[in-house]
């Protein structure tokens, strides 16, 4: 199993995410260099948070036209298996991998806060791990996540089950309170029609040791390893 | 030629920049204002024969990196560049 991590110019959560795959999970870990047209043989790519290119003219506007990128495009197409956190969901949404956009949060404060999400998708290689409509408890760091689509797109999007992780309280009540960004129908996560590309605002690789305060994050990356050990086995 | 490019967010999408700059002028006593919306201005030099193939390629650039259709409206005008003597 063999996680590939994406570095742009900017990228902050690169090391995170490392860290987690490389000495938490034991896994295999690959740093991919934006400039890099070559996934080196990795079963899952993740695009994690930061800057990419200094967010330049819009959050992950300028990170689509890496070269990097268009072999990410042909491995989702094969059904490769991509996972944007953060600033790599605003990437895979400007690359068209998903569908709406991430615009200013509704507060315009830079968020950095635990937020609780509903898991209502446990069937994918990414939620394997959790319990159905179980509730974990992730942290934020974004000025840009409040979710946008148009309604036609939002409700294509519910009625397919692309919604993977919406903001609730500690209780799985999904309410406004609850929603840290304004993003609507408090959606933290989505998931393509095929289920192979993930895209999320929170960040599971700074909860996944005790001392950081939480292991639900890890919770998602042992569903990842599962599912390719699984698929490599058979 | 330039290109004057002005990129606004949809009036469906929210915006807590206007909103929140909106309430910024009413504090100061500007009580007629009814809305605020905050978008950006692009300006492209660009060489072009003529002024209808600016407006294309313009329109072209607008639609596949200057603009997010999903979020975002784009409106230009072509003005002759003032700067080059021709």
């Amino acid at each position: 199993m063999k996680f590939g991590v994406v570095v742009f110019p900017g990228t902050w959560s690169d090391r995170d995410c490392g860290w987690v795959i490389d000495q938490v999970l034991g896994a295999e870990l690959q740093y991919l260099w934006h400039k890099d047209a070559d996934l080196k043989g990795c079963d899952c790519v993740i695009l994690p948070g930061g800057f990419a290119y200094g967010d330049y003219l819009r959050t992950g506007a300028i990170a689509r036209f890496a070269p990097v990128m268009e072999k990410i495009g042909e491995f989702a197409d094969r059904g490769g298996l991509v996972w944007g956190i953060c600033n790599g969901f605003q990437v895979l949404c400007e690359a068209g991998l998903l569908p709406g956009a991430l615009i200013r949060n509704a507060s315009l404060e830079f968020r950095c806060q635990w937020t609780n999400l509903m898991v209502e998708r446990t069937d994918l290689p990414f939620t394997s791990q959790c319990a159905e409509r179980e509730v974990i408890h992730v942290p934020i760091s974004h000025g840009e996540g409040s979710y946008f689509a148009d309604p036609a797109t939002l409700s294509r999007l519910e009625q397919r089950g692309q919604v993977v992780f919406r903001y609730c309280d500690p209780d799985g009540r999904v309410t406004t309170a609850s929603n840290p960004n304004g993003s609507l129908h408090n959606i933290a996560g989505i998931v393509n029609a095929r289920g192979n590309v993930l895209g999320m605002m929170p960040h599971p690789e700074r909860c996944a040791e005790a001392e950081l305060g939480g292991t639900d994050g890890l919770k998602l990356f042992r569903s990842v390893t599962a599912k390719v050990v699984k698929v490599l086995a058979s | 030629m330039i290109a004057r490019v002005i990129v606004t967010p949809k009036p469906v999408v929210n915006d807590p920049q206007g909103i929140t700059v909106r309430q910024g002028l009413a504090t100061l006593g500007f009580r007629e204002v009814s809305d605020v919306r905050v978008g950006k201005y692009i300006e492209v030099s660009l060489d072009a024969a003529t002024e209808h193939e600016a407006r294309q390629r313009v329109e072209a650039m607008c639609d596949q990196l200057l603009a997010n259709h999903v979020i975002e409206d784009f409106r230009f005008e072509i003005v002759p560049d003032g700067r080059k003597s021709r």
